[in-house]
């Protein structure tokens, strides 16, 4: 047990003094959360939008105000005719067209309700969802607001119409899929550079030739890995409370958790890599194509699963990040408990134990 | 409790490493592998300190098999890599604090087998390894090799890339550790550190070609060898090389070796030879043969 800690202080002499290691585990996270979130907090800030107005009357005229002046919105035309918003969507510059129907004052006093159809231009997914949550937010008030004057229920009802991407569903969360990454590449990526590198310069040929058993090295190198780790996903989980306002809607311990389990089996796939790498720039390289890009790409962070055809559906399921990324959504974004994401965490526990398995049958005990 | 191996070869994807070596280091001698870089000797120590698997023959280590027992060789052998192994971030103190920790010893309970080579560099000691003097690096290589009180120590070019001064100095801490009845098991390059060692192997492309006490190793050199001077060096070895009766030259620092053909050779003969190729200031006198020309004989067959 001496001998164990020795090595885990060791192994934070190594990442303290090395400023590069310090950068990535705790410049990137940060730099990313900030990124990812001001990006998509500053695309929904005065987008340009123009107005299909068939109705033009009092009741269309205040909507229509109340969306210029709040500051997500700026009018930058009136159109006429249905057949020009193709048009102006082609163009480029204008992100949505807001269609009232024909006499609308007329029919939300008389019916009760009328509605808006909003075209959202959606090769821009993820803009598209957030302009039209913008926009549904605004006719709530406006909802509200006839409805303490008045009595009776008036409603504004709200279509969305997705130009060129009517498939479009999943809700873009950027803060699940942030946290996959990090904690992948803080856990897989610099845990297989850190075993790489004594392997690169000799320190490994001692290591081997000492009573130290080569399990012992190797959870030498996880251990601060995992709380580093773990302090990452704090961080980046108050980073989203905080800064974001994002809502968590389910149980932090399970939470913290599900993560660690992610984390561990990040690790477990970071020592896979330095079981197969003899450089440290070959553990990179391995760990940025093979770890970083499926996450991207086919883990459902960016691209919905669903509308991926057939064969990459079938390669996403093997990769851990996808299931990660269904668990902490699930967490976050809908509070369901552990009985909603059981069989996600069973395939991550047994991820884990296969990719331990395999590196335990890998790992060498010689220098060849 | 020594070192013996046993028809040792191993080749790597058809390259023949080492061949059919077979050796006895007896406890508590200092014996010296010397031999060119490529020779084999980084192999044979690979395969002695467990790292490797020879393709064929035995060997074993303080009186256990390499592959077998690698776990107990593993826990009582000290080996310093030919490449500086220590951790450059960590400081020369922190670096002793962790192969101590590693081998469950600590730095006070063995201390008196490193003090001699650990006072020399105890000034340093806050200072980070990798900023350290050549020197320096290997003397605190040797630190952590010997914290532990291993049997046996492996040392692998322990001298290469060290100046002259130091490398003496690490000589001279190597008889020291021989008395505290550690077998030391040390590989060079350089021919002038063979008379160091109460035996030694010499080595080429993965074979032995003698192995002997440094003493008989030369006793056995028939020839007489010279050293020939001149102001011409350059071409002093051309024009013997054009000599009739030549055996073999070669430069040994500021002269050459000559050994002739016969047995006889008259100095004034050659030396109006060489006169008469327009050489000046020359300088012929009979010399002991040492290690080098030895190998230099040896690796001709």
């Amino acid at each position: 047990m001496k001998r164990f800690i020795g090595f885990v202080r060791k192994e934070f002499y190594h990442i303290y003094r090395d400023k590069r290691s310090l950068f990535i585990l705790f410049g990137m996270p940060i730099a990313q959360i900030l990124l990812f979130g001001f990006a998509i907090t500053n695309e929904i800030n005065k987008v340009e939008i123009a107005i299909l107005d068939h109705a033009k009357d009092a009741t269309t005229i205040e909507i229509i105000h109340k969306m210029a002046s709040s500051k997500y919105f700026s009018i930058n035309r009136y159109l006429d005719a249905e057949s020009q918003v193709e048009g102006v969507f082609k163009q480029g510059k204008i992100k949505a067209v807001i269609n009232f129907e024909k006499d609308f004052g007329e029919k939300l006093i008389k019916e009760g309700q009328s509605t808006i159809q909003v075209i959202a231009d959606a090769t821009d997914p993820n803009t598209a969802n957030s302009i039209t949550n913008y926009i549904q937010a605004i006719i709530q008030q406006y909802n509200q607001s006839i409805n303490n004057n008045q009595a009776g229920s008036s409603q504004v009802f709200m279509q969305t119409h997705m130009a060129f991407n009517p498939e479009i569903k999943s809700v873009f969360m950027f803060v699940p899929g942030v946290m996959t990454i990090i904690l992948m590449l803080v856990s897989a990526m610099m845990t297989s550079i850190s075993i790489t590198r004594e392997k690169e310069l000799g320190t490994m040929e001692i290591l081997l030739v000492s009573p130290l058993k080569p399990f012992q090295v190797v959870l030498g190198k996880v251990v601060p890995y995992i709380l580093l780790s773990i302090i990452n996903a704090i961080i980046i989980v108050l980073l989203s409370i905080f800064i974001f306002k994002m809502p968590v809607q389910g149980s932090l311990i399970l939470l913290g958790l599900e993560s660690v389990l992610f984390i561990i089996t990040s690790l477990s796939l970071g020592i896979l890599i330095s079981t197969i790498a003899e450089t440290q720039q070959t553990a990179m390289m391995i760990s940025l194509m093979g770890l970083m890009l499926p996450v991207i790409l086919l883990s459902g962070f960016i691209f919905p699963i669903s509308s991926m055809p057939l064969p990459l559906q079938l390669i996403s399921n093997t990769i851990p990040a996808k299931w990660f990324i269904i668990i902490i959504k699930g967490i976050m974004l809908k509070g369901v408990g552990i009985a909603f994401i059981w069989k996600e965490t069973a395939i991550l526990i047994g991820m884990t134990l296969f990719f331990m398995g395999v590196s335990i049958y890998k790992y060498k005990i010689r220098l060849e | 409790m020594g070192i013996s191996l046993d028809n040792i070869s191993k080749s790597y994807k058809g390259f023949k490493a080492i061949q059919n070596i077979s050796f006895e280091v007896k406890p508590g001698e200092l014996f010296g592998i010397i031999g060119p870089d490529g020779a084999g000797k980084t192999t044979l120590f690979r395969i002695l300190t467990t790292l490797l698997v020879a393709d064929s023959g035995t060997a074993s280590v303080a009186g256990m098999d390499v592959v077998k027992d690698y776990i107990g060789i593993r826990k009582s052998v000290g080996y310093m890599p030919g490449k500086f192994s220590l951790y450059q971030d960590l400081t020369v103190e922190e670096n002793l604090q962790f192969f101590a920790t590693i081998f469950g010893t600590t730095l006070e309970e063995n201390y008196d087998l490193i003090k001699d080579i650990y006072e020399q560099i105890e000034p340093f000691k806050t200072r980070r390894a990798g900023k350290l003097s050549g020197g320096m690096k290997q003397k605190l290589a040797l630190c952590c090799a010997l914290i532990h009180k291993p049997k046996v120590l492996f040392l692998d070019e322990p001298t290469t890339g060290v100046d002259p001064v130091s490398r003496k100095e690490f000589w001279d801490m190597l008889k020291r550790l021989q008395e505290k009845e550690i077998t030391i098991l040390v590989s060079t390059p350089y021919m002038d550190e063979a008379a160091l060692c109460d035996r030694v192997a010499l080595m080429q492309d993965g074979q032995l070609l003698e192995i002997d006490s440094p003493k008989h190793i030369v006793q056995k050199y028939p020839k007489a060898v010279y050293e020939i001077g001149a102001k011409e060096r350059h071409k002093l070895i051309q024009v013997l090389r054009d000599f009739p009766n030549l055996y073999s030259v070669y430069p040994f620092g500021e002269f050459v070796h000559y050994t002739d053909k016969r047995t006889d050779l008259e100095i004034p003969e050659l030396e109006n030879y060489l006169k008469s190729k327009g050489l000046s200031e020359i300088y012929i006198g009979l010399t002991e043969p040492t290690i080098e020309d030895v190998f230099m004989e040896l690796a001709r067959k």
